[in-house]
């Protein structure tokens, strides 16, 4: 099997050879770590998202720069041609990929969670009022619950309105929670299980790219047909991770 | 910026503090606060261009010329603000690209408009992919700063309709009588008593144009609202400067700024205003003659 994805993929690159050293813009938000975030020390975009472009664009021979856009117009700018492609987290969903195209996922399909302050009744996520970040397959589960939902445009945001009581509990990526959850010293829990929400993370494009979908479904082929991508998972994610066998 | 912040977790207190506030994404913060500024010293002036333009298309005697002052000055006031900022930079942007794309790629044989997908030629692409960031930065501001002009200058425009409507129609006449073109009696009555008029309508249009700047984020540039909030939500772990929920005192900051800048503004009206009033025929007039007297 690894050779085969391994041929696959070095004739899909020598296939790509006419694109060499094309620009390729990548859209991305900028605030969800460690998927993607700002790095307060230099100012650039950092996390899983940046490691991994950076090197799948080196493998597919493509000179990407880095655009950040905020999460509400990051797929009408995708498509208006403001950039190329899309890294932000993005699960790969059926109602999306009417809109634009996506690549083989880079990141397994994921838990979601709740997260609430100590001591809240897990009753609430039937009945109680639940914010989760607009446009995400999170805020959608809990428009078809018998919650109510609470959007807000900023990840971050949707845990602050947990903090000040405005919500009962926040919907979203359990490896985004995490951190938020290990850093408040007990003050928030999870409610319940992880739920398993959508086809996992992958690059979006424009459907009329395929030559360029191609050579990144390429790229991230060979990543993780010799590994490195389990390397870069573990790295910003840690050792509980799911990785590609 | 200090070589004493190459490790933070070290540090403790005003040490911490002062490298917290020299990171990189605070001189971005604090150079936004120069991009804002940018934009009100390009806006107003371009405003009031568009705007005198306006009003003077719009009282012309051409017909078709005061049809099209009209109609811009009508549509724009009509129509939400907001679908004005995002209208106009994605037409503009777009319209600029189709425009190459037919110029410098007439063989391309695919259609621009894909579905959803709108696709020009990797020459037309503006700005160029791979162009250095400060190029894309000021495309973008230059977008923005017309999306501004247009709308700002659509208000502005009916302020000096009005004002040029206001100045005494006799005074216009008694021009005309001594023999002066209907330009030189403008030029010389309606524009110089005019602004006593349109002032207190134009310092209104400033102080909205100060607050309207966080608009700027919809069009994609990073003002100083999205720094505040992006800068104030807590960091976790993943960070150099992990630190709780400091909204509140980034939003203080940003309050202290646009108020600032509106009582500074408010000073320099009433400074004008005094001054247009001399001599004329106004309640604030009357009170300096008298004052004098």
């Amino acid at each position: 099997m690894k050779t085969l994805l391994l041929s696959a993929a070095v004739i899909a690159m020598a296939a790509t050879g006419a694109l060499a050293q094309q620009v390729v813009r990548i859209g991305s938000e900028g605030a969800y770590p460690p998927y993607n975030f700002i790095n307060d020390a230099t100012g650039e975009l950092d996390g899983y998202e940046r490691a991994l472009g950076d090197e799948l664009c080196r493998r597919a021979n493509l000179t990407c720069e880095w655009i950040i856009n905020d999460w509400d117009s990051i797929i009408p700018n995708l498509v208006a041609g403001n950039y190329d492609a899309i890294m932000a987290g993005m699960s790969i969903t059926e109602a999306r990929a009417q809109i634009i195209s996506f690549t083989q996922n880079y990141i397994l399909p994921e838990n979601s969670a709740y997260l609430a302050l100590a001591g809240t009744d897990a009753g609430v996520v039937a009945s109680g009022v639940i914010s989760a970040q607009s446009n995400t397959i999170q805020a959608g589960y809990i428009a078809d619950s018998s919650a109510t939902l609470v959007e807000f445009p900023t990840p971050e945001e949707t845990i602050a309105a947990v903090r000040n009581g405005e919500v009962d509990a926040v919907f979203a990526d359990q490896s985004y929670l995490e951190p938020f959850q290990a850093e408040s010293n007990g003050e928030l829990v999870f409610l319940t299980d992880p739920i398993p929400l959508g086809g996992g993370v992958g690059m979006g494009l424009r459907q009329s790219d395929t030559a360029l979908r191609e050579a990144f479904d390429a790229a991230i082929a060979s990543m993780k047909a010799d590994g490195t991508i389990n390397a870069l998972l573990t790295e910003w994610f840690g050792p509980e991770q799911p990785l590609y066998q | 910026m200090f070589a004493y912040c190459a490790d933070p977790s070290t540090l403790t207190g005003w040490w911490w503090f002062s490298c917290y506030l020299t990171s990189a994404t605070h001189i971005d913060f604090y150079q936004s606060f120069g991009v804002v500024l940018l934009l009100l010293a390009l806006a107003a002036p371009s405003a009031l261009a568009l705007g005198m333009a306006g009003a003077m298309a719009a009282r012309a005697r051409f017909w078709p010329l005061a049809l099209v002052g009209r109609g811009y000055v009508n549509m724009v006031r009509g129509i939400p603000d907001i679908i004005f900022f995002l209208f106009v930079p994605i037409a503009l942007d777009q319209a600029i690209e189709v425009i190459f794309h037919y110029s410098l790629c007439p063989g391309w044989t695919e259609d621009i408009w894909q579905g959803n997908d709108f696709r020009v030629c990797e020459e037309a692409r503006t700005p160029a992919p791979g162009a250095p960031v400060w190029v894309r930065q000021t495309y973008g501001f230059i977008l923005a700063l017309i999306a501004f002009a247009l709308v700002f200058g659509a208000f502005v425009a009916n302020t000096l309709k009005g004002a040029m409507d206001a100045v005494p129609h006799a005074q216009v006449e008694t021009a005309e009588a001594y023999g002066m073109t209907r330009a030189q009696a403008f030029r010389r009555v309606v524009l110089p008593q005019m602004w006593i008029y349109a002032l207190p309508g134009l310092s209104n249009l400033w102080m909205i144009l100060t607050k309207a700047t966080p608009l700027l984020f919809l069009l994609g540039i990073q003002d100083i609202v999205y720094w505040a909030r992006e800068l104030g939500g807590q960091k976790t772990g993943h960070f150099t400067y992990p630190h709780p929920d400091w909204r509140l005192w980034y939003f203080l900051v940003v309050l202290a700024f646009y108020l600032t800048m509106t009582w500074g503004s408010q000073k320099f009206f009433d400074r004008l205003m005094l001054r247009v009033n001399r001599g004329q025929a106004t309640a604030g007039g009357e009170a300096q003659r008298r004052a004098a007297a």
